[in-house]
């Protein structure tokens, strides 16, 4: 440590550090604009100038090291001239429009030349002005003659997001930040650079003007979409969510959130909301009161139980749900005597059910993730599914960890990669008993897998991983969804003990741990999702379910929807549950209820509304409690969420309930396909009913029209060629989609995205599917 | 695509370059474009930077920041007048005058017939022989009249 004084402060700071940061550490706050912690130093707006004793000429704190027994002062004449002059320079050509800026009233440069610059402007030539670029539908550079050059978005998109897709082009008075030949910022992660812009220059294109920055109130909230939980604040105006940012959590987003955290607030406000309870009588939608609705779902379910028996009846539940509704969904339908509950909807395969000692989670908190040295990363479109997961995993990289991945598509990852292993599905559990194989025999341990040949690739991961000191092995989405997922866990457990790594679970959505917790888990003589779909129910309830997007099997889903006899959707939105449903209760989505998270570290995360539920909606948890009610389930009198919550976590403590370990799996690695194998994602913007429905995400390439995808060698096999249209069938089902070109998939696959309206007639996520021009 | 003949020079200038750090070379790099076609198209800044594993806006950045790399078609012969201190005080503007009357051109123009382009220019460092002009950014020829431009531009015409 080394001792400074500030402002004749004395304190110490750790050797390396720089001025501004040991200034902030004593609580002295030094003007600045280029300068933020998370981004590399460029010192080029020159603001946070300070005096530094026997120093001639002032300092840039930003890019100043501190010194032993150095002197600073940030209040003295020459500081304060200094910084009065910068200021004086910044603003000459800074259009003085704050009054029509979108950035008035939370701008840092009308902040700091409030505190540290003139009252006037001696300049009075014309000013520079800077074209508007077109950037996408998320940023607006409406404004561009408001930039002061401070290069915080270049850094940003270089160093967190992986892509520079921003720059600064030309140089002195005609520098200007643009993309390359006005192309779009595509980054999962371009919000942020609205964030961190210290002026009005790049601005939210969904938000610009619709509301000021004193008329909102900032109310705090959790991120429903992806297992990370981010913690957002959510800014309301009128009862209405007008914008989402995020509140900083070094544990859980640092100081960033996601596109889809960001902007899926759109869908909240979305035509489509359901504002009335509706029954369908005769064929036709009635609007009714919540009392006729509940009856109506109260005599069915019981004519259906004392008719067929309850286990007639099945309950599905997003894993975006929230805590409470989950533990009010299970513990309602067990007291209606039925075990069919469900919340892992895009699972195939649950053979791992009883072997798994508790609910599987991350296996380390998140922010050990950034501190790994060796990663295996299994079966994960982690770019776009985990956005956060893999920033953190690429500043891993960027200090020296190796990432190895195995997947069945060799997306860019936008970070170097040590060694990739691209198989088709089948082949994942014969590729990780090869890595299994390859550590078992560098660790001379004994492994029965005679007739598992190791790889090269699969030799090199092995020897990547037992290299590092914190390893990790992590199963992404893919990788739980794959028709052998228990097998491919089990193998990677294997291969995280014997390379001393640790073992984690990506998890899928907000509670894809809180599903666990809750209970909302069949039991041994329950059916679990994908066996309420091939033996159909006569009765099914859905909390927050679309079946035809949300499960791993939409066709089949949709056909023992339409053959139940009762469908009861408990949703947000009207959407297609409007061709097969009885009833639709309108329940609030997670910004207009109170609920609690458990997020893939196993954080316990609860939040309250933020706004007041939309017409009649109501909070899911209170619509489960009255059907309890109704249904004369006893231990249904909770007053609030609250209490639900504390029920749920009071029988032990979380981290006992976390728990990947696997056991008794048997490992079949040799499987063969014949033919067509499909690979499928759910596209970023697809994960969820609020962001299906955010306007403006779906305006991004990200959220394109799904097409299918093959290896330029499997094209000429099928004999079609790029751009062709191709008719795809699985099942009884079949879509029309243009065929695409990717030669980072293997031979013999077809990546066709799942979740998705256009391709839902389809079947599994994998397995066969075959494909001839339409 | 990058032509057979450029790729080899960068391959050759990449030597002198850590293996990992291949974006050292791009300075280089765009010369060789220009050199080739007179010019650096956003295309080829595309390549350029496929070419060094860079981002393309990293490349156009610094095609952007530099003078000397021509963003438009600049004529067979570009001509480069300094306009800065020492220069405009030995009378450079007299110098882009002429030349601009003479060929008919502007600032940044070039002439029908595709033969020269005109551009304004930074100090070269050559303030003792002012005014000054670069041909093509190869040739330096100072201590300007408009005896010794006719005489360049009569040369460079039948070249």
């Amino acid at each position: 440590m080394i001792k400074i004084e500030i402002d004749g402060k004395l304190i110490e700071a750790p050797r390396g550090s720089m001025v501004i940061q040991a200034a902030q550490q004593a609580g002295v706050y030094i003007p600045h604009f280029c300068y933020h912690k998370k981004l590399s130093i460029a010192a080029s707006c020159r603001m946070c100038l300070v005096e530094v004793e026997k120093v001639p000429k002032p300092l840039p704190a930003c890019a100043t090291p501190v010194a032993d027994g150095m002197k600073v002062h940030t209040h003295s004449e020459m500081a304060v001239t200094a910084q009065r002059g910068v200021m004086e320079f910044l603003l000459i050509n800074h259009p003085l429009d704050c009054p029509i800026c979108d950035q008035g009233g939370e701008c840092q440069l009308q902040d700091v030349a409030m505190g540290y610059g003139g009252g006037d402007s001696r300049y009075e030539e014309e000013k520079r002005v800077v074209a508007a670029k077109d950037i996408g539908e998320l940023v607006s550079t409406q404004e561009m003659s408001r930039c002061i050059q401070c290069t915080r978005c270049v850094r940003f998109g270089q160093e967190i997001a992986g892509i520079m897709e921003l720059g600064m082009a030309y140089r002195s008075e005609n520098a200007q930040i643009m993309s390359f030949v006005n192309s779009a910022v595509t980054s999962e992660l371009s919000g942020n650079m609205i964030d961190l812009c210290p002026v009005g220059a790049l601005t939210s294109k969904p938000f610009r003007y619709t509301a000021r920055s004193w008329e909102l109130s900032r109310r705090k909230s959790v991120s429903p979409h992806d297992g990370l939980g981010a913690t957002l604040a959510v800014h309301v105006k009128n009862n209405k969510v007008m914008r989402v940012t995020p509140v900083e959590n070094e544990a859980i987003n640092e100081c960033w959130i996601s596109d889809k955290d960001r902007f899926s607030y759109e869908g909240l406000n979305s035509a489509e909301r359901l504002t009335k309870p509706m029954i369908k009588q005769g064929g036709n939608w009635l609007e009714v009161e919540w009392q006729a609705a509940l009856e109506y779902v109260v005599n069915g379910l019981r004519q259906v139980a004392n008719s067929a028996g309850a286990d007639q009846i099945a309950a599905l539940a997003t894993p975006h749900s929230t805590l409470e509704e989950l533990a009010l969904l299970q513990k309602l339908m067990r007291g209606l005597g039925s075990n069919n509950v469900d919340f892992r909807l895009r699972q195939s395969d649950f053979s791992a059910d009883g072997k798994q000692a508790g609910a599987p989670w991350l296996g380390m908190p998140i922010a050990d993730l950034s501190t790994r040295d060796r990663l295996l990363v299994v079966g994960s479109f982690l770019r776009k599914d985990h956005p956060l997961l893999a920033q953190r995993i690429r500043q891993a990289v960027k200090k020296g960890a190796q990432a190895n991945i195995v997947h069945s598509s060799g997306d860019d990852l936008l970070m170097p990669i040590a060694n990739r292993i691209v198989a088709a599905p089948s082949q994942l559990v014969n590729t990780m008993a090869q890595i299994l194989k390859a550590v078992a025999t560098e660790k001379s341990a004994p492994v029965d897998l005679a007739d598992v040949v190791v790889s090269e690739s699969a030799q090199a991961i092995a020897r990547s991983l037992i290299s590092g000191e914190r390893s990790a092995v992590l199963l992404g989405n893919f990788a739980q969804q794959h028709p052998q997922a228990a097998q491919i866990a089990a193998l990677a457990q294997q291969i995280a003990e014997l390379a001393g790594a640790k073992f984690g679970y990506l998890g899928e959505a907000a509670n894809s741990v809180g599903g666990y917790v809750a209970g909302a888990v069949p039991s041994a003589q329950g059916l679990n999702a994908a066996q309420m779909l091939a033996t159909p129910r006569k009765a099914y309830v859905l909390l927050n379910v679309e079946p035809e997007l949300d499960m791993h099997n939409p066709q089949q889903a949709m056909a023992a929807m339409a053959a139940a006899d009762m469908v009861v959707a408990l949703s947000a939105y009207k959407h297609q549950a409007m061709e097969y449903a009885d009833v639709l209760l309108p329940i609030a989505p997670f910004t207009e209820t109170s609920g609690t998270f458990v997020n893939t570290e196993g954080r316990v995360q609860s939040f309250k509304g933020a706004v007041k539920p939309l017409g009649d909606a109501r909070p899911g948890w209170k619509v489960l409690r009255v059907l309890g009610n109704l249904l004369n389930v006893s231990g249904f009198d909770y007053n609030t969420s609250e209490v639900v919550r504390d029920e749920v976590l009071a029988n032990g403590d979380i981290a006992d309930k976390l728990n990947n370990q696997l056991t008794g799996v048997a490992i079949q690695a040799s499987t063969g396909v014949n033919g067509l194998e499909r690979i499928s994602d759910v596209p970023i913007y697809s994960t969820d009913a609020v962001v299906r429905r955010a306007v403006a995400l779906h305006k991004t390439p990200d959220a394109a029209a799904p097409c299918a995808m093959f290896h330029t060698q499997t094209l000429q096999q099928l004999g079609i060629a790029a751009g062709d249209i191709v008719k795809v069938t699985q099942g009884t089902g079949s879509v029309v989609l243009s065929a695409v070109a990717d030669d980072r998939l293997p031979v013999a696959t077809a990546r066709v995205a799942a979740g998705h309206a256009a391709t839902a007639p389809l079947g599994a996520m994998f397995g066969a599917i075959s494909v001839e021009r339409a | 695509m990058l032509s057979e003949h450029i790729q080899q020079q960068i391959q050759r200038e990449l030597i002198k370059y850590p293996a990992e750090q291949k974006q050292s070379a791009v300075m280089s790099a765009l010369r060789f474009v220009q050199d080739e076609k007179g010019w650096i198209s956003t295309d080829d800044m595309a390549d350029v930077a496929a070419y060094l594993g860079m981002a393309p806006m990293a490349v156009h950045e610094v095609a952007t920041f530099y003078h000397m790399y021509n963003l438009k078609p600049m004529g067979k012969h570009t001509l480069t007048v300094c306009t800065n201190l020492s220069c405009t005080l030995c009378g450079a503007l007299d110098t882009v005058k002429y030349i601009e009357t003479k060929l008919g051109i502007g600032m940044g123009e070039v002439t029908a017939d595709g033969k020269f382009g005109l551009r304004e220019g930074e100090c070269m460092g050559a303030c003792i022989d002012a005014p000054l002009m670069t041909v093509s950014n190869r040739r330096l020829c100072g201590r300007l009249t408009p005896e010794k431009i006719d005489q360049i531009l009569a040369e460079l015409d039948k070249s």
